[in-house]
């Protein structure tokens, strides 16, 4: 037995006997099986650790994943409207209403309309809006240069050829009329979406409202969220909000579900193959290593040990390389999602804790399966047989 | 004698191999099927991304402006340009036509509903308009390319009496909002425009269409009293992400750089080749959708590339795992070979040798379980197939071998270092 080559006169052995802390023979027998077939044993605590690093990081990024992609459906805008019943205003407070109830985090937008005419009759549709919060809401559009000054206003590609026909990139004031009022209003830049905005200006809000008297009678918010907590929030708008009709943009809210489910539903399919394949990894390492060890398995026997202690003592050691397995593969993983978020969602992923008992449950399980299945083999062979190495 | 040592191995050690081989061949089934899927995963999520709907607009080049405000819309009736309807079925005829998912023509008419003195917008468009380009047939309308518009019976319930009108037909679906207003329900007869029209069904979009009316287009034509006119298309396209090249202007390329564009199937090039098959057409993509798409598929691309990785090198782990087991317990056999006087290079080469017969006949079986696995994938996940690619086959069988190597490597080289008296003397 290798064990022998460490013990070297019988006085030396006994003196570091003496010195050796009491610890019980179950405990030193369980030290000394790690110290001694150091490489093997390292090889199975990280073929543990990786297969926990590998779990927490899929699990980890499962949950948070979904959060991270909702933000990124967020860039489609506003899925949810407020719009005044019967062409009217909205109250005055309603926007502080709305970030109220959602948050500050949530966006909202107000939009007010108003048909006026340009010099020459022709009508076009002018909006007065928040281009601080519609630039964040609507991060589609292409603006040439954002007004930042008194009486500037945003033309949308296609009234620009409206309002001043001549000259191309126009940076000549124009004058439009909304009954009977005049206001000089200079492009500020060009606005273009595709979109029904391409036929439109659009105003500061208060200028708009100074020049039209008219009061904001849409806003578009942008709610972050599951879909339940969306309903939820348009429950609680509703509540507050009783002169105003309140719904979901339907195109946005059933997309992104659509996109959403089918993305958790694979990355689902695939955790479970990876989790499953590194599961496959540690059973054949740790069977491996039980296996090779049957000649401390032989010697206890033979030694008088009964089944339930070497049951036992197998069990205890697959246990204790789950439990280290799994903490240090647990921190592992995490980086590893931390990692991925950053690369992949340029954001962080929050480590989650709660995750943490599955998989050290996981591993436990895993190692004690594959310490007891060898056990079972080796038991109904006879330590003669074994020690004699057949 | 070698192919007899490997032969006997493998008959006398069966359960051994099988067991190496169980391991190869899943290993290298996961490793398929994340290939295959993370390879496919683009294609796949670009076609849920047409669940938002079109991302590109067809106007007439000469087109005025739109004067709408809250789904009313305030421009006089027969102003401004239109489309030819007959020109419509040329989309088709792209060069990128496969990958047009649908189109909707829209003609919004002003109309005077009952008795009302209020104006409500009708919009005619093509629901599932039976179209022929050539010798292809084809369906095409709003039940492709806007599907998040809800036909109900009003109340959200949905029944068999209430439905989508036909394409033929005089029925009209009324918008949700606009139902409420005039209190109207399926079945009901209501006039517009001096004409008695049944309604189908109750139309619930969240936007504008639920103020307005929706009608066949060839409805909407007669109202108007132009016949084949189309105010503006909506399409609906596969796209790639916009890269440098894309945001080009076509005018300033050299012929090569412009017959890469024209062949990629950017939003922009799309959109230049839809105008030149409809004459007089400008055609734009809609930026909400058209430039959202992109990230939102490279983000979902990344992240399947990284879990491909994370799963390549779980099953590279498992294998060379357990290879190295199957190794090590062969020490003895090793010890023999050697006191009979093989050499380092004869013992290596069996194991070798076994090895790849092992990496051979669990890459096989495992591809085409990973083939298996990943077409249930595709089918359970997006209802359609996920294709292997032939020339995956090669690949992965060579990545099947290397690991097998790379995983025995440092085994094999243990094993044929120990000392062979220590080995026949059973001491490990």
């Amino acid at each position: 037995m290798s064990t022998l080559g460490t013990l070297h006169t019988p006085k030396q052995v006994a003196d570091r006997r003496a010195q050796a802390p009491h610890t019980s023979m179950f405990a030193r027998m369980l030290l000394r099986a790690a110290v001694l077939r150091r490489r093997r044993a390292a090889s199975a605590l990280l073929a543990m650790i990786v297969a926990a690093a590998v779990a927490t990081a899929m699990m980890n990024l499962y949950v948070d994943v979904q959060a991270k992609l909702r933000t990124e459906f967020r860039n489609y805008g506003a899925n949810v409207v407020i719009v005044a019943k019967d062409g009217q205003s909205l109250p005055a407070d309603a926007l502080a209403k709305v970030e109220s109830v959602l948050g500050a985090k949530t966006m909202a937008v107000p939009f007010s309309y108003a048909v006026a005419r340009t010099k020459a009759g022709q009508s076009v549709v002018v909006v007065g809006t928040d281009f601080t919060r519609a630039r964040q809401l609507n991060r589609w559009w292409k603006v040439s240069h954002w007004p930042d000054a008194p009486n500037e206003a945003l033309i949308g590609m296609r009234a620009a050829a409206v309002v001043n026909p001549n000259a191309s990139p126009n940076r000549q004031p124009f004058e439009l009329t909304f009954q009977g009022k005049a206001i000089q209003l200079a492009p500020a830049g060009m606005l273009q979406t595709g979109a029904g905005e391409d036929s439109r200006i659009y105003l500061d809000q208060s200028e708009f409202q100074n020049w039209t008297g008219v009061a904001p009678s849409t806003i578009e918010v942008a709610a972050n969220g599951t879909a339940a907590e969306v309903e939820t929030s348009i429950r609680q708008l509703a509540q507050l909000l009783p002169a105003a009709d309140i719904r979901p943009v339907r195109q946005i809210m059933e997309g992104e579900a659509n996109v959403l489910n089918k993305t958790r539903a694979t990355l689902y399919a695939s955790a479970t193959l990876v989790v499953l394949t590194s599961a496959l990894c540690v059973l054949a390492t740790l069977i491996g290593w039980v296996f090779d060890r049957r000649r401390d398995f032989a010697i206890m026997k033979a030694l008088g040990a009964s089944e339930r202690l070497i049951n036992g003592f197998f069990a205890a050691e697959a246990a204790a390389l789950g439990v280290v397995g799994a903490i240090l593969g647990f921190f592992i993983g995490i980086g590893v999602a931390v990692w991925i978020g950053r690369v992949n969602f340029h954001a962080p992923v929050v480590p989650r804790f709660s995750v943490f008992p599955y998989v050290l449950a996981g591993s436990v399980a895993v190692a004690l399966i594959s310490a007891i299945l060898p056990i079972e083999l080796l038991r109904r062979v006879q330590p003669a047989i074994i020690l004699r190495g057949e | 004698m070698f192919p007899r040592i490997v032969y006997e191995s493998f008959r006398r050690q069966a359960r051994r191999k099988l067991l190496a081989g169980i391991a190869i061949t899943l290993g290298v089934a996961v490793a398929t099927a994340m290939i295959a899927v993370a390879t496919d995963i683009g294609d796949k999520i670009n076609r849920e991304l047409r669940s938002y709907g079109a991302n590109l607009v067809v106007t007439p080049q000469e087109d005025t402006l739109d004067v709408e405000v809250g789904g009313v819309n305030l421009k006089p009736p027969s102003d401004g340009a239109f489309l030819n309807e007959a020109d419509l079925p040329k989309i088709r005829g792209t060069f990128w036509h496969h990958n047009i998912v649908g189109f909707s023509p829209m003609l919004p008419v002003t109309v005077k509903v009952g008795g009302s003195a209020k104006d409500v917008t009708l919009v005619g468009t093509y629901f599932n308009k039976a179209l022929t380009f050539g010798k292809e047939d084809f369906t095409t309308g709003v039940r492709i390319t806007h599907p998040w518009w809800k036909v109900s019976c009003g109340d959200g319930k949905e029944s068999p009496k209430c439905g989508w009108p036909a394409d033929d037909s005089q029925n009209v679906l009324l918008g949700e909002r606009l139902a409420t207003k005039l209190n109207q329900k399926p079945g009901d007869t209501i006039e517009i425009a001096g004409r008695q029209l049944t309604i189908s069904g109750i139309l619930s979009t969240g936007v504008a269409e639920d103020d307005q009316i929706v009608a066949p287009l060839a409805l909407a034509q007669q109202i108007l009293g132009k016949p084949g006119a189309v105010r503006r298309v909506y399409v609906s396209a596969l796209t790639k992400p916009p890269d440098a090249l894309a945001v080009r202007d076509p005018k300033t390329m050299t012929p090569e750089v412009y017959d890469r564009w024209y062949c990629s199937p950017y939003v922009e090039s799309i959109a230049y080749q839809l105008q030149e098959v409809i004459p007089h057409s400008h055609a734009e993509q809609i930026r909400q959708v058209a430039q959202n798409e992109g990230t939102v598929l490279a983000r979902i691309k990344g992240l399947m590339l990284l879990i491909t990785l994370a799963a390549l090198f779980a099953s590279a782990l498992a294998v060379s795992a357990a290879m190295a087991t199957a190794i090590f317990e062969r020490r003895i056999e090793v010890g023999l070979m050697k006191a009979l006087g093989a050499g380092n290079l004869a013992v290596s080469a069996i194991f070798f040798a076994e090895a790849l017969l092992l990496a051979l006949v669990g890459g096989i079986a495992g591809f085409s379980a990973g083939a298996l696995l990943a077409r249930q994938i595709g089918r359970s996940i997006f209802n359609s197939q996920i294709s292997i690619e032939p020339v995956l086959f090669p690949i992965i069988i060579a990545i099947a071998v290397f690991v097998t190597f790379a995983g025995s490597a440092a085994a094999i080289r243990r094993a044929v270092k120990f000392d062979p008296v220590f080995a026949l003397r059973g001491e490990g």
